[in-house]
């Protein structure tokens, strides 16, 4: 199902692009040998070739090489045996070498694609065109003085992959599902924490919208947003306001916009006319990046499994549905509690309990999975002694609920607080007799056709086992009996 | 005693190692040379302190039998490498007060050989310019005198100027040089030493205030061939910190010496003898010295290096574009002069509109200009393949010969206020014969090889040879020297 915009002069598609900045996990910077630590103190990280003093130059730092290369497999792109590094060059304050080292027509890692995976259940295939290795900028601070601006040069240098797509997505939705994708694949391999709100993931969209089956339009790059769900309401706001634009008689021009994520609207920056001219050339002050057979293949080897490929062993192996394995699958840690609990047990339940109740419990505690107070083992646990009878899906709830308070096994909770589940009829039957008998006015509206008041049985009764009856003995005899 | 300052480095090394006089001593008699000869200006800072510390030191190094290979040698330091502790602005206002907390590598190795250095020397502001003429600090005066006219101001050439007439003074034994597109051999050229740029990469850029990058080299300004062998071997090497660097051994280049040209096939380039452009005397000492090579058992080779028209506008497109981007740090945010403006975008203006000479900002101008979309691909793209073009006709040429033998520069030094001074374009025409091997990233060495009739004035000639055959060309050179006989000694300029 596409998303399409009905405008007052009919369809329109949208069409989005996104450059995506990951900061990569390293321990020195792209080249030099400054340490890259986030929060540091001011300027504490910051080496003379970051600071960009004379005679100083730039060395690679291979383990950030290793790091796209690691990527590039991840996207399933071609890994390019040579890349050139090349200056893009404009001042700005925070730029302490009047330019950045990036790459231009040789990236590191080229022609790429990742599947991402739609609410109505379809899978999209989004092209990458590129990555590439570049130095990021330093911060500047213009609230710390009333008329100076104050320069940190800590994250001057760090080394950045931008990630480009091909204009491939066609909807807010997809460009969410491509985000968290990508995130979730740099975080599998380890080199971007995807960390939009530190800034360790930064987005550019590029937005144009035209009519179905038509070239694409003019497009808009909405710079810098920083948050997925803000990059779905930029791209959303941005093709109603193109819409809008040309029904109304104007055109599109090809500017960069900025979002301002309290109104909900992105607003122009700078048009092409204005646009910098960067004036790229190869840096001089580096040799062609050579990438050997070895390095490769050994990255090659070292890969870890990938969401795609997970996803696929949890619904062969443990028989997933689709959606779940792909729930699963997303975060790393996620997958892993979940095979943690899952190991011997029921898998589909297991997955069941993560994705509702313990998910429910993270949300509210505001906690990650690896700092989830219900140990991996003791859910699989819980979820055995539901299966073999020891304590009913209702008890489980309570079970549950004390593991989160108490961290201790299942079956420490089902002893201590008597939880172990009634399956003795006698025992059960008696209550169901105590129950009939203190509502001799129920008992005759029942049997004088009102059949709703079964329920009513059950539940009393139940309460009366105070819930460790087997709830379908317990609806079983109440029946018989009421019937009788 | 013997005047200390009119020894070689060879001589001094065996002098002190005899103890015929001290490290102290040696650079006492250099800095008492130094504060006389002040009106050549040099020297743009001179480190007497400094200089007294280490040779104190070399002296204690040498005593304990831990002498380096240039122990107690002092030396002159161009103000282009960075020096810890001790002011550095590539003779540019834009670098006012900048004092770096790093020593440039090449610095630094011949520090750790034991030399002495006595002080900063002069150059053109960043290394831009022909005849030094171009410093913040002003115009460098070249110690030999033009017998028709020996109240004439003769510049040193440029821009290792300061350099040069340093050597040639005796002002210091040896001075290091930066070469680009001719810096170190066209002053040699003008004031009669020994100036070697060696092949690109045969010595670390890391601290050197950078220029051109992919054509800046290090570079040694002595009195003798035998001198820049030991010179270069010590700051010769392989610089993990400069990407660029080559991994390559350094050998002993004064084993090289041999003075035997036996059998060496030695190309002359017709393209380097043009009718009009080429001094009479400079053509006649070329074709001299090629004569009494091949008396000498070497084998004089005829070859065409065709696009050797093209190195100089090739030259002067790669070179801006490249300074262009490595001048933009000069920003006055973080060290050097500033300018207050009222924004940030004034802030830089009024910095690099007051701390730029003329002729930096007209290179910086034409290098952005040329980095622009449409230009870049007409005329940088255009001159990178020019570049290769000129590296592959030179390469050429060495599967017929071994050396290449050419003027370094087409003139003898010229005044200070003659015309053409005043006009870049005629300026750049002095780089014409040192630019193509700048861009092929050979190693050249410019040596004196005879005097002009007319003016008596020195005038070298240069030895280009293939890559990393610095061995080849030094020993050429030393034959030239030996052959050439030259014993004329600056008449200096107030001085002896």
């Amino acid at each position: 199902m596409s998303y399409i915009i009905k405008g007052e002069t009919g369809d329109w598609e949208i069409v989005v692009g996104l450059e995506v900045h990951c900061e990569v996990i390293s321990k020195a910077k792209l080249f030099s040998g400054a340490a890259t630590a986030f929060g540091a103190e001011a300027n504490t990280q910051v080496s003379f070739v970051d600071a960009g003093f004379p005679g100083m130059l730039p060395v690679i730092n291979h383990e950030c090489v290793e790091q796209a290369v690691r990527t590039g497999f991840g996207l399933n792109a071609t890994i390019n045996k040579k890349s050139i590094f090349a200056r893009k060059n404009y001042y700005y304050a925070d730029l302490p070498n009047g330019y950045q080292i990036s790459q231009s027509d040789h990236p590191i890692i080229s022609d790429g694609y990742i599947d991402v995976d739609l609410e109505n259940g379809e899978t999209r295939r989004i092209g990458i065109e590129r990555l590439h290795l570049e130095q990021d900028a330093g911060k500047l601070m213009h609230d710390q003085h009333p008329s100076k601006t104050f320069v940190d040069l800590n994250r001057a240098g760090v080394a950045l992959m931008e990630i480009v797509s091909r204009p491939d997505i066609r909807s807010p939705e997809e460009a969410g599902a491509y985000l968290r994708k990508l995130r979730s694949i740099v975080r599998y391999i380890g080199s971007c924490d995807g960390n939009m709100d530190e800034g360790s993931m930064r987005c550019d969209a590029n937005v144009s919208v035209r009519r179905p089956g038509e070239p694409f339009g003019t497009r808009a790059e909405i710079k810098n947003v920083n948050s997925i769900r803000f990059v779905m309401q930029a791209i959303e706001y941005e093709a109603m306001r193109q819409v809008e634009l040309i029904e109304s008689g104007g055109k599109v021009v090809q500017e960069t916009r900025k979002f301002d994520s309290v109104k909900g609207e992105t607003k122009s920056m700078r048009s092409k006319e204005t646009a910098i001219d960067y004036r790229y050339f190869y840096d001089p002050d580096l040799i062609p990046l050579v990438l050997d057979d070895a390095m490769i293949e050994r990255l090659r080897k070292e890969m870890p499994e990938l969401p795609d490929a997970k996803k696929k062993r949890f619904i062969e192996d443990y028989g997933l549905p689709a959606y779940d394995a792909g729930q699963l699958v997303a975060e790393k840690e996620i997958a892993n509690y979940f095979e943690a609990a899952a190991k011997g047990h029921d898998a589909k339940k297991v997955a069941n309990y993560i994705m509702g109740d313990l998910f429910a419990v993270l949300n509210k505690q505001g906690k990650s999975i690896s700092e989830s107070p219900v140990k991996p083992e003791n859910l699989g646990r819980m979820v055995d002694l539901i299966n073999d009878g020891t304590i009913s899906s209702r008890i489980a709830k309570d079970v549950f609920a004390f593991m989160v308070e108490e961290g201790k096994t299942p079956d420490e909770i089902v002893e201590e607080k008597g939880l172990k589940q009634v399956t003795d009829t006698s025992a059960i039957e008696k209550m169901v007799d105590d129950v009939l008998a203190a509502n001799p006015d129920k008992v005759a509206e029942y049997k004088g056709g009102k059949e709703k008041l079964l329920g009513w049985f059950v539940g009393q009764t139940m309460r009366a086992s105070q819930g460790k009856a087997n709830p379908a003995m317990l609806n079983e005899l109440v029946k018989k009996k009421l019937d009788a | 005693m013997t005047d200390l300052v009119e020894l070689t480095i060879a001589e001094a090394l065996d002098g002190l190692a005899k103890k015929e006089f001290s490290a102290v001593e040696l650079t006492q008699a250099h800095l008492k040379e130094m504060e006389k000869a002040r009106e050549l200006n040099a020297y743009v800072l001179e480190t007497p302190e400094v200089a007294l510390e280490r040779a104190k030191k070399s002296d204690e190094r040498r005593a304990a039998g831990k002498a380096g290979k240039m122990e107690g040698i002092p030396v002159g330091m161009k103000d282009l490498y960075c020096t810890k502790g001790v002011r550095t602005t590539a003779c540019s206002h834009i670098l006012d007060g900048f004092v770096p907390p790093y020593e440039s590598t090449v610095s630094q190795k011949l520090e750790d050989e034991g030399s002495v250095m006595l002080g900063k020397t002069n150059m053109d502001e960043f290394a831009m310019g022909t005849a030094n003429l171009t410093s913040y600090y002003g115009a460098v005066r070249n110690p030999y005198k033009d017998k028709t006219n020996p109240d004439k101001f003769l510049i040193p050439g440029g821009s290792s100027g300061g350099s040069a007439a340093a050597v040639a003074a005796g002002l210091c034994m040896a001075a290091t040089g930066s070469d680009t597109g001719g810096s170190i051999r066209t002053p040699a050229s003008f004031c009669g030493i020994v100036g070697c740029k060696p092949t690109y990469g045969r010595c670390s850029r890391w601290g050197m205030v950078a220029f051109a990058s992919s054509l800046d080299q290090a570079g040694t300004m002595t009195r003798t061939v035998r001198d820049t062998a030991i010179m270069l071997e010590a700051m010769a090497g392989f610089d993990p910190k400069d990407s660029t660097s080559a991994n390559v051994p350094v050998p002993n280049y004064e084993k090289a010496l041999t003075g035997d040209v036996k059998g060496l096939r030695i190309g002359i380039p017709r393209e380097y003898n043009p009718d009009k452009g080429l001094n009479a005397d400079v053509r006649h000492v070329w074709e001299q010295t090629a004569e009494k090579l091949k008396a000498a058992g070497a084998e004089i080779v005829d070859i065409s290096l065709p696009s050797t028209q093209y190195a100089l506008p090739t030259y002067y497109l790669i070179a801006p574009a490249e300074a262009s981007s490595n001048l933009a740090r000069y920003d006055g945010v973080k060290y050097g002069l500033r300018v207050d403006g009222n924004s940030l975008d004034d802030m830089y203006t009024k910095t690099r509109t007051e701390g730029f000479g003329k002729e930096v900002k007209r290179r910086i101008m034409i290098g952005t200009c040329i980095l622009l979309e449409g230009y870049y691909e007409t005329c940088y793209l255009k001159a990178q393949k020019v570049r290769r073009l000129l590296c592959q006709e030179f390469a050429e040429a060495y599967k017929k010969v071994d050396v290449i033998l050419a003027p370094a520069a087409p003139e003898t030094a010229f005044g200070k206020d003659d015309d053409s001074t005043g006009d870049p374009l005629k300026m750049q025409l002095y780089d014409v014969f040192t630019v193509p091997s700048s861009l092929a990233g050979l190693p050249a060495v410019c040596v004196p090889a005879g005097t002009s009739e007319v003016n008596g004035l020195p005038i070298g000639l240069q030895v280009i040879g293939n890559s990393f055959q610095e061995e080849t060309i030094l020993r050429v050179a030393g034959a030239i020297e030996t052959m050439s006989g030259m014993t004329i000694r600056p008449l200096r300029v107030g001085g002896k």
